[in-house]
């Protein structure tokens, strides 16, 4: 069902129908995430995936028009690119341990020292939490500061368009009289 | 025993595809917009990456079973899936909305700047403008 929303977004040139299929494509991550037990990483993927980014997505569309046109060039080079680059990361998977086994070697570095001990050291139930807020609190701490920045680079970007739409209108102009 | 590879190594695959679908998307096609989508489907198969690295089979979620302030018994029978990737997902996920917002800020930007969202008539436009220069 992802593989063929994600076809249908490679194939639709209406940009709302497009956004609207890209919050459906992200809300099914959300229920494969909830499977695979991961069930903060779902919620937070269905609030800001599913949410936050339609939103977004469908404010721009509101800013910038809904149409898109037809590809210009021929879709072979980028095809062929992307088929390579696939075939390689396939034969890269060969030697990967497989799914779900608890053996893997991802298992047995700091994971299982926190299963161990988050509930003496932190006194809370969900794992996940505690590590973020504690054992890995630099980087939540990062997190914001990226966050924080890119809220301030919106707001310049979209602040400061009434200067340059004069400088654009300008060289609207200056075509016009040439 | 190529059977046994399909069956364990199928999550990779699932996401391998989903991610040069995005990447298709993204160099292929030259709306601004459209190439972001692209960009958030690659995104997204990455996060399907390490969480299908974390989950063990026959796990539970990683929120503890027994009382937090007890002994803690259960810890050492129950199965539980990794947090790691959970954690790293996590922020993950918080920090490519942001670089999205960024990204449609400077798409709608281009928009009032260009009139235009197409990769070619931007270039177009360009070549005018040094010309008229």
């Amino acid at each position: 069902m992802l593989g063929a929303a994600g076809l249908a977004l490679l194939r639709i040139r209406n940009l709302f129908a497009v956004v609207m299929l890209a919050g459906i494509y992200s809300l099914l991550s959300a229920g494969l995430f909830t499977v695979m037990d991961a069930v903060d990483v779902a919620f937070t993927e269905a609030a800001v995936g599913a949410g936050i980014s339609t939103v977004l997505f469908l404010a721009a569309l509101a800013l910038a028009g809904h149409h898109e046109n037809k590809p210009g060039h021929t879709p072979l080079l980028p095809m062929l690119v992307v088929v390579i680059t696939g075939a390689a990361l396939v034969y890269g998977t060969m030697d990967m341990p497989g799914f779900g086994d608890p053996d893997n070697p991802v298992h047995h570095h700091v994971a299982d020292h926190y299963l161990e001990e988050s509930p003496h050291e932190i006194g809370i139930p969900n794992v996940v939490t505690a590590v973020l807020a504690s054992y890995r609190g630099y980087d939540t701490m990062g997190e914001t500061t990226v966050v924080f920045a890119a809220a301030v680079g919106v707001m310049l970007l979209l602040a400061g368009g009434v200067r340059s739409r004069g400088r654009a209108g300008r060289q609207a102009g200056e075509e016009g009289d040439g | 025993m190529s059977v046994d590879l399909f069956v364990s190594h199928y999550n990779y695959w699932v996401v391998i595809f989903l991610m040069m679908v995005g990447f298709y998307i993204l160099i292929s096609r030259g709306n601004l917009i459209k190439k972001i989508v692209g960009l958030n489907v690659f995104q997204t198969s990455v996060f399907m990456l390490y969480i299908s690295m974390g989950k063990i089979t026959g796990g539970t979620p990683p929120i503890l079973l027994d009382d937090p302030h007890g002994e803690g018994e259960a810890v050492g029978h129950v199965l539980y899936s990794n947090p790691l990737p959970h954690v790293l997902i996590l922020t993950a996920i918080v920090v490519g909305i942001a670089t999205t917002s960024v990204g449609l800020a400077l798409a709608v930007r281009i928009k009032e700047a260009y009139g235009t969202l197409e990769e070619d008539e931007i270039n177009r436009v360009e070549a005018q403008t040094e010309a008229a220069e």
